[in-house]
């Protein structure tokens, strides 16, 4: 079981390396929106402060989303997804490779960038842990929840539209859990409850997200 | 063991075929005819558990296929229409993916071999994309000699895009796994040289 699970985890971000072009665009497309805000609302620092959490929680759903439909695309197209359903061991194990594979190479790179966007909004230095926590639980929900719904569109035409209109909904929850940590933060109330839900979510989406893809993967292939 | 009983199969709104009945015995090939569109992929697809067929049962062992799926995709090697090569993956990592990936532990070294003795010895460390469809077929049966311990064969046009040569050897290798114990489907437009002639299971047969 661990085997396969390796296998796919190495395939996956092998190719993720051999194909980084395509993770270096989710990255430019994250710092575009980011930047755009002070085009489109005005350089005013006060008012720049006061969006920045939700600037970049948005930005961060965005941008997951952009890769999203690549996750089982080319996998269906060549073949290799009615292998991994042949495999002898249960699918919960490959789909959590391939979700955690793209995790690593899709949502950490965001977060690894994200402190850096908030200080060009000007955002506080000690709101920007927060953010990063908030964002290391609230990635995983989003890679997990983003997985079902690609694995559901799979092979459909228009696929990528009809996956963010699936699950951009369901992202709702994160964004306001996730911005509102950084806010709580900001406010003084501290961000405990709001973190503790989002890892409560991470694990709820953990537990349940594999099974759903995996059935979803086979609905889809029949 | 493989049986099939009063199987149908749906494809779209129009029936295939139906109560197609037959079984497979160990040490047995069966190549499966008919014309385009009788339904030979769509039969193979039912036959490894990837689609659910529109009524009847598949059985392995006696059991049906839904209640061992484990146990049956354990015994099963899938070659389907494509051979599963992703273009940025060398021939020798998409062999050893596929193994691993399907629950077999193997080595470089068998991997390397497999490769060499389908004639792809000297494209180890190339992309998969600049393979010709002749190599990328023979990437994917490389696959049949890691396999062996997997009784149940299942193939989609495996002599397809292939040289003479390559299909008298691979006849061979699947006469040598019938005679060993093993089971081989597969279907195939085209003559091999069998040691054995395959029993034929003609589609039009069943046809709607």
């Amino acid at each position: 079981m661990l085997n396969t699970f390796v296998a796919v985890l190495r395939r996956d971000l092998l190719l993720a390396w051999r194909g980084r072009a395509d993770v270096l665009v989710t990255l430019a497309f994250f710092v575009i929106v980011v930047c755009l805000f002070p085009f489109g609302v005005g350089a005013e620092p006060n008012q720049l402060r006061a969006i920045a959490p939700g600037v970049l929680w948005v930005a961060v759903l965005l941008s997951c989303l952009l890769s999203m439909h690549r996750l089982f695309a080319q996998d269906h197209a060549d073949g290799t997804l009615e292998q991994l359903l042949l495999s002898s061991e249960p699918a919960v194990v490959w789909v959590g490779a391939k979700v955690l594979a793209f995790w690593l190479s899709t949502g950490l790179p965001v977060v690894v960038v994200a402190p850096g966007l908030a200080l060009l909004l000007d955002l506080e230095q000690g709101a920007l842990p927060v953010l990063v926590v908030s964002l290391l639980l609230g990635t995983p929900i989003l890679a997990l929840l983003g997985a079902v719904g690609a694995a559901l569109t799979l092979g459909v035409r228009g696929g990528g539209m009809l996956l963010a209109l699936l699950v951009l909904p369901l992202f709702v929850p994160v964004l306001i859990f996730g911005a509102g940590a950084v806010e709580a933060e900001l406010s003084g109330t501290g961000a405990v409850a709001h973190l503790l839900l989002l890892g409560g979510g991470c694990a709820g989406a953990l537990a349940l997200a594999p099974w759903a893809c995996a059935a979803s993967l086979r609905i889809s292939m029949e | 063991m493989l049986e099939v009983e009063d199987l149908a199969c749906l494809k779209g709104d129009r029936l295939l075929f139906r109560e197609l009945a037959f079984a497979v015995a160990p040490q047995e090939m069966l190549r499966i005819a008919g014309p385009n569109g009788a339904g030979k992929t769509s039969l193979l697809r039912l036959l490894t558990g990837l689609s659910l067929p529109e009524a009847g049962e598949v059985r392995w062992q006696g059991q049906p296929i839904r209640r061992v799926r484990e146990a049956f995709h354990r015994a099963l090697c899938y070659l389907g229409h494509s051979p599963a090569l992703n273009d940025m993956l060398t021939p020798l990592e998409n062999l050893r993916f596929a193994c691993e990936a399907g629950g077999d532990q193997v080595s470089v070294q068998d991997c390397e071999q497999a490769l060499a003795r389908i004639g792809l010895a000297n494209q180890l460390d190339l992309p998969a994309r600049v393979l010709s469809q002749g190599q990328r077929r023979r990437v994917g049966l490389a696959r049949l000699f890691l396999a062996a311990r997997r009784p149940l064969w299942v193939l989609d046009e495996p002599f397809t895009a292939l040289d003479v040569n390559a299909v008298a050897e691979l006849a061979q290798t699947l006469s040598a796994h019938c005679a060993g114990g093993g089971t081989v489907l597969l279907t195939t437009h085209q003559d091999a040289p069998f040691a054995v002639p395959p029993r034929v299971l003609d589609l039009g047969d069943w046809a709607c």
